[in-house]
């Protein structure tokens, strides 16, 4: 089997939909560019026409309003924001108008409309430039959030996404696209059906992050072993609808709980997928009590001191593991 | 000729000398020297970036230093200046200290925003310098915001918004011209159009090259000029900045120009495929707002060519002297960045 990365895998998913459903293009800034989007779309504007992947002016708003109208004439558009920093112009016709479009018509006309926001940080470009929003739009209803964090994931939940019926969030993370692995054929999964999974099970602490958050946590699982910590690790795949079950499961057996996120801690997924533990599972179950890893709450910090400050890495994260053992009963 | 440069685009820049009667010897050589510290300190920064010395990304303005040169003439430290991420002209133009300067670029805490912005937010309170930021459009309703204030408080201040001939796409920018012409606000918006927004030339995101139309649509004076002469602009600088403190603005100013460096960074991007080819650079380099005024000076016997040398000799020994320092000095440390967070963490 010829091996993929994540960027490429996207790609995949690009040219599957483009070839099999005619309803579909892709809409953003920077589709005919060699910069903006790694290699994620190139040469989909040659293979398919400027017709179907259309770059467009600096204009945020226009480009995804219009995407959400066009899906309400039949079309599946994906609109590319090639940093999320810049889908902040666009907050009204997600938040406000595709978001709530089947509700407030009682489900006679929901926009299938996929919004890919690339989380793009590091390399010091600064508080505006780096921003991991995934939380912000997983707290609104009507908006599906997927973010994939295998190969096999970033190309089948891509199309999972344009297929469903509704607006979707997709977040892919520049940090992953290297990774590389196996991609088996395509697959058309229903999003409905998407959920958790356990990528590694383990029987003394339940980890947990999404998108690059659960790359590191794959990234320390050997360390843990070493240390005699056998952990469970789940990658949350999708937070919005946000599914309990496999976690709440997962910390019965296991009595831990570690979350890791690369968004900001206060009202954050991390804090949902702690309340939801809490509520969920008996307090004679837990062993210690559930921690998380988040970015400090600041801004994203510019020069590369401050930087290497910021982000979790490896030390910081098995550091605050440690401690949930040291705590132990 | 190539395909951004229409008749309509050739009719307006040219690269003949420059009209310099009506400007004394002292203003046109204070001027001149600004353009070139702004010219070289950007060549500066491009080799510090290709050498890794400098880290995050940088838009550089070289071929644009005469609009906020000609602009910057008749501004005092009062006024309020807001830029986007091609600044590093809008603030040295203000007289901003070069080292501070460079200390930002550089990521040192002895930098112009405490070594917290690097090359793309870049602040100056002292010389007027509001702030630039690397959303596109994200100023120009601050920018509007602080002529509204100065109106309000009843103070002969000017707001300045450069924005680009992308930014001028962003919705926010033209709510944000309508909004400042029903209140009177005394704004000017300068439109550096260097008929690129990144990769893509204009010609493939808007119906027409020019972009006063929209000053037009929102009932706002506007006046179209070659970018890259600087007599030209300050003549409507001078008078817009005038009628302003006299209450008139707001007001729009359009001015044609091209950047020598691609992008962002030091590469030339003539291989991005989409509308920038070397022939493009070679004609627009024809048209250097820098080269244009020194062959007029030398026409009109302002001075000899080797008091242009030794010009330029010390600026550039200005310049290597405040990089060098700047270099050496130390980077933030994180406790401060929690502090600036909200200004009341803030010891
Ligand atoms: C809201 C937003 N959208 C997109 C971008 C990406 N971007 C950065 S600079 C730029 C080009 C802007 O062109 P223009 O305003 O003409 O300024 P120039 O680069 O030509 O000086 C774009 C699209 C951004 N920084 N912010």
């Amino acid at each position: 089997m010829k091996k993929f990365t994540y960027s490429t895998a996207i790609l995949d998913a690009y040219n599957f939909l483009l070839k099999n459903y005619p309803e579909v293009f892709v809409i953003g800034q920077g589709l005919w560019s060699p910069w903006y989007v790694g290699n994620t779309m190139k040469d989909l504007d040659k293979n398919f026409g400027k017709k179907r992947i259309i770059d467009t002016p600096v204009s945020e708003a226009a480009v995804t309003g219009a995407a959400v109208g066009a899906s309400l004439n039949e079309m599946k558009p994906i609109v590319v924001h090639p940093r999320m920093d810049f889908m902040m112009y666009a907050m009204d016709p997600i938040i406000n108008q595709a978001a709530k479009w089947s509700y407030m018509f009682g489900g006679q006309s929901s926009p299938s409309i996929t919004i890919r926001g690339i989380i793009n940080r590091g390399g010091e470009q600064g508080a505006q430039h780096s921003q991991a929003l995934h939380s912000l739009f997983a707290h609104i209803p009507g908006l599906k959030v997927v973010l994939p964090s295998s190969v096999a994931d970033a190309r089948d939940l891509l199309i999972a996404s344009v297929l469903a019926d509704q607006p979707v969030i997709y977040i892919d993370d520049r940090w992953l696209y290297d990774q590389e692995d196996q991609l088996p054929e395509a697959k058309e999964i229903n999003l409905e059906s998407i959920n958790p999974c356990i990528l590694r099970e383990g029987n003394s602490i339940t980890l947990v992050g999404c998108s690059y958050s659960t790359f590191l946590l794959k990234q320390i699982t050997k360390k843990l072993i070493k240390n005699k910590i056998n952990p469970e690790i789940i990658d949350m795949r999708i937070i919005n609808p946000f599914h309990s079950e496999l976690i709440t499961n997962s910390v019965k057996k296991t009595g831990r709980l570690f979350v890791l996120d690369g968004g900001w801690g206060p009202c954050g997924i991390s804090s949902e997928i702690i309340s939801s533990a809490v509520e969920n599972v008996e307090p004679k179950f837990f062993k210690s009590k559930p921690a998380r890893l988040t970015l400090p709450f600041t801004p994203a910090p510019t020069s590369k001191v401050l930087e290497k400050e910021y982000y979790p890495n490896e030390k910081k994260i098995l550091n605050k593991i440690f401690k949930i053992f040291e705590n132990n009963l | 000729m190539k395909d951004s440069n229409s008749k309509e685009i050739d009719s307006i820049t040219s690269e003949k000398e420059i009209n310099i009667d009506n400007f004394s010897r002292d203003e046109l050589l204070e001027m001149l020297s600004k353009m070139i510290l702004i010219r070289n300190a950007e060549y500066k920064i491009a080799k510090g970036r290709e050498f890794g010395l400098v880290g995050g990304p940088v838009h550089l303005g070289v071929g644009q230093e005469a609009i906020p040169v000609g602009i910057s003439q008749y501004l005092n430290n009062q006024d309020k200046v807001f830029g986007a991420h091609r600044s590093h002209s809008h603030i040295l133009s203000l007289g901003i200290d070069l080292k501070s300067f460079f200390s930002e670029i550089l990521a040192k805490s002895s930098g112009i925003s405490k070594g917290m912005g690097g090359s793309m937010h870049l602040f100056g309170g002292s010389v007027g310098f509001c702030g630039s930021v690397p959303i596109v459009g994200g100023t120009v309703p601050l920018a509007v915001g602080t002529a509204l204030a100065s109106k309000l408080k009843e103070e002969k201040v000017v707001s300045i918004s450069y924005l680009g001939d992308g930014a001028i796409e962003e919705g926010i920018v033209h709510e944000s011209l309508n909004f400042a012409r029903i209140n009177n606000c005394p704004v000017i918006f300068v439109v550096e159009n260097n008929l690129f927004s990144s990769h893509l030339n204009i010609k493939l995101r808007q119906p027409k090259k020019l972009t006063y139309r929209f000053a037009k649509a929102n009932d706002i004076e506007s006046k179209v000029l070659d970018g890259n002469n600087l007599t030209s602009i300050c003549k409507t600088g001078k008078e817009f900045i005038r009628r302003c403190r006299d209450g008139e603005g707001p007001f729009f100013i359009e001015a044609l120009t091209y950047r020598w460096f691609g992008h962002v960074d030091w590469r030339e991007d003539i291989d991005v495929g989409i509308n920038r080819s070397a022939d493009d650079l070679k004609y627009w380099k024809k048209r250097d707002p820098i080269l244009r005024l020194k062959k007029s000076l030398l026409k009109e016997n302002y001075f000899g060519e080797n008091h242009l040398i030794n010009l330029e000799k010390d600026i550039q020994k200005d310049i290597d002297n405040a990089w060098v320092d700047a270099l050496g000095e130390s980077s933030p440390e994180w406790n401060e960045s929690l502090d600036y967070v909200f200004k009341s963490n803030y010891k």
